[in-house]
């Protein structure tokens, strides 16, 4: 029965990167995206390969990386509400960003790597907050850090939106709603290259986030040592988060729910949890990034309105069972 | 198996110790349970022997090494411990439940291997809880749930078992399926120790019993010596009268104005 619902999570994100290619201002029947993947001189080549490949590629590392973390840190600070942007890193990217924007700096990688300086400043500072003794990370701890740092990013961004001038604000808000507009082979290679030691550090932590979640008196009993877990597991959501950010802006909702729906579907034990959420968050995001491209052409909805509104009808629908 | 000398543990801000000047040994094959009064230091002598409370004073040694130098997956290896309180916030299967137990003998990576399953399926089979295997732990009654937990210790392969209150909020036939299991795994080789508020059946079951009032020995011995009236009325505050089932001294609390 499980190998079946893999084989099922497989079609999902093979649909979801067919439609992702196929959709957008250009629709391609399925011939045209054929030559276009296979004969470099087809006229549809370039629409498939320079514009809409990375684009999918980057939603779907995007989007898995996001599940992978909201998973993690769920199992972490034992508390089903957590998502990747528990921590305030969501904020503090949002204010590295918009003071680039408002700044007007102009080159086309300032603003990513803006943002990037954000969250990771505000990882480190809501690390430095939580730590008891010098040495102890407190989960609660975190949580509250978390928010009160973002709320202070917050309050930095408000104020730099509202001395910004009608062009950049638009900007601004654009940013904050997330899009995968500004992919490219180069942001490809550089989320694939980044993003794959944090997802393998975390992927070697599965059986001890098994015994996280039982509490960490328990896990410590059972041979884990929970700080060493709690470090490593917010350093490399932290690093993960922050780049997938500075990469796409704010994208909710997917590292929310896709652990939720992995953990009705697959069971919670995280030796699937972590594999099948990157499946099915990647496969997720590219299906809303398609759709965002489609709804409004030839205008774009932002990727993170999207999310946002396949996510919230489908969570309350697995809340209302998840009772039942 | 273990030894613990003057121990002693103080939490900050706290004006006394919660543990004073305790002397424990455990050996194979001995079942120790330890009483006393709500807050009279019971689960604190428990963390505090398998390191996960600081020490303030005295040493603890396990396998005559420094409780400090062990490492907590040579720990999780050697003793398991069942703790009173234990969440269930993402629940597992039962049997990946048990399975957990043998995270401190594998990689981080490596599958479990033939030896794991086996290991796994026996000590499922000691608590019984067998049948339970593909049932979800949110699932499971108070007493099915406590066997499950102690199957998980049991897949750990421990030298010494350590249990907080594990029958608490058991009924009868519970209460006596965990305490038979519990001395049948003694019996069998294991060192273990109990911490309990049911005197009568610590009395029953354990070889020898300590008892603690406010963080410092109260008795230790067999159950006859430790269990005697003017003893128990000093620690718990209560009139009590002791009788004889069979050999065992069974307590029972008077009510005022009850003659003894």
């Amino acid at each position: 029965m499980r190998a079946g619902r893999w084989w099922w999570l497989g079609g999902f994100v093979l649909g979801a990167i067919g439609l992702g290619l196929a959709i957008g201002a250009v629709p391609l029947p399925a011939r045209g995206l054929w030559r276009g993947l296979t004969d470099p001189g087809a006229p549809e080549a370039v629409i498939v390969r320079a514009l809409r490949l990375p684009r999918v590629l980057l939603g779907f590392l995007v989007g898995g990386s996001l599940a992978v973390c909201g998973a993690v840190l769920q199992a972490v600070v034992r508390n089903p509400l957590a998502d990747p942007y528990l921590l305030g890193l969501s904020a503090g990217g949002a204010l590295g960003a918009v003071a680039a924007i408002a700044a007007g700096v102009q080159a086309t990688w300032a603003v990513p790597l803006a943002a990037f300086l954000g969250a990771l400043a505000t990882l480190a500072l809501v690390y430095r907050v939580s730590l008891i003794d010098g040495r102890r990370l407190d989960s609660h701890i975190l949580l509250l850090a978390g928010v009160v740092v973002s709320a202070f990013a917050m309050a930095l961004v408000g104020a730099a939106l509202s001395l910004s001038s009608a062009a950049r604000l638009q900007n601004a808000f654009l940013w904050m709603l997330g899009g995968l507009w500004t992919a490219s082979w180069t942001s490809v290679a550089v989320l694939a290259m980044y993003g794959l030691p944090p997802l393998a550090l975390l992927m070697v932590q599965a059986r001890a986030l098994d015994l996280m979640a039982l509490g960490e008196d328990n896990a410590r009993h059972l041979g884990v040592d929970p700080e060493r877990v709690k470090r490593v597991a917010l350093l490399a959501t932290g690093l993960l988060t922050a780049v997938a950010v500075a990469s796409c802006g704010l994208i909710g909702f997917v590292g929310l729910i896709v652990p939720h729906a992995v953990r009705r579907l697959f069971g919670t034990s995280h030796l699937t949890l972590l594999p099948a959420s990157f499946l099915l968050g990647g496969g997720l995001l590219v299906l809303a990034d398609a759709l965002a491209r489609r709804v409004a052409t030839p205008l774009e909805l932002p990727v993170g309105v999207v999310t946002a509104l396949l996510g919230v009808p489908l969570f309350a629908l697995l809340l209302r069972r998840s009772l039942a | 198996m273990i030894r613990a000398r003057d121990l002693q543990v103080r939490y900050p801000g706290q004006p006394a110790p919660a543990v004073q000047g305790v002397d424990l040994q455990l050996d194979p094959g001995e079942l120790v349970a330890v009483v006393g009064p709500n807050g009279s230091g019971k689960s604190t002598l428990l963390h505090a022997l398998v390191g996960s409370r600081p020490l303030s004073g005295g040493s603890v040694r396990l396998c005559d090494r420094p409780i400090e130098t062990w490492s907590p997956r040579e720990l999780a290896r050697t003793v398991a411990v069942v703790l009173q309180r234990e969440e269930t916030l993402f629940p597992l299967r039962v049997g990946e439940t048990v399975g957990l137990g043998r995270y401190p003998h594998l990689g981080p990576l490596a599958a479990a291997g033939e030896r794991d399953h086996a290991v796994v399926e026996a000590a499922m089979r000691q608590a019984d809880v067998l049948d339970l295997a593909s049932r979800r732990t949110d699932t499971l009654s108070g007493g099915e749930w406590q066997r499950v937990r102690i199957a998980r210790a049991l897949a750990q392969e421990p030298r010494l078992l350590l249990l907080d209150e594990p029958t608490a909020a058991l009924d009868v036939r519970h209460e006596m399926e965990v305490l038979e299991l519990v001395r049948r795994l003694a019996d069998q080789g294991l060192a273990a120790l109990l911490v309990t508020h049911h005197l009568n059946l610590a009395a029953r079951y354990a070889d020898r019993m300590v008892l603690l009032n406010r963080g410092q020995l109260a008795g230790v011995g067999r159950p006859a010596t430790v269990l005697t009236p003017p003893r128990l009325q000093q620690v718990f505050e209560w009139p009590v009268a002791v009788t004889a089932w069979g050999a065992v001294p069974q307590v029972v609390p008077l009510r005022p104005g009850e003659p003894s």
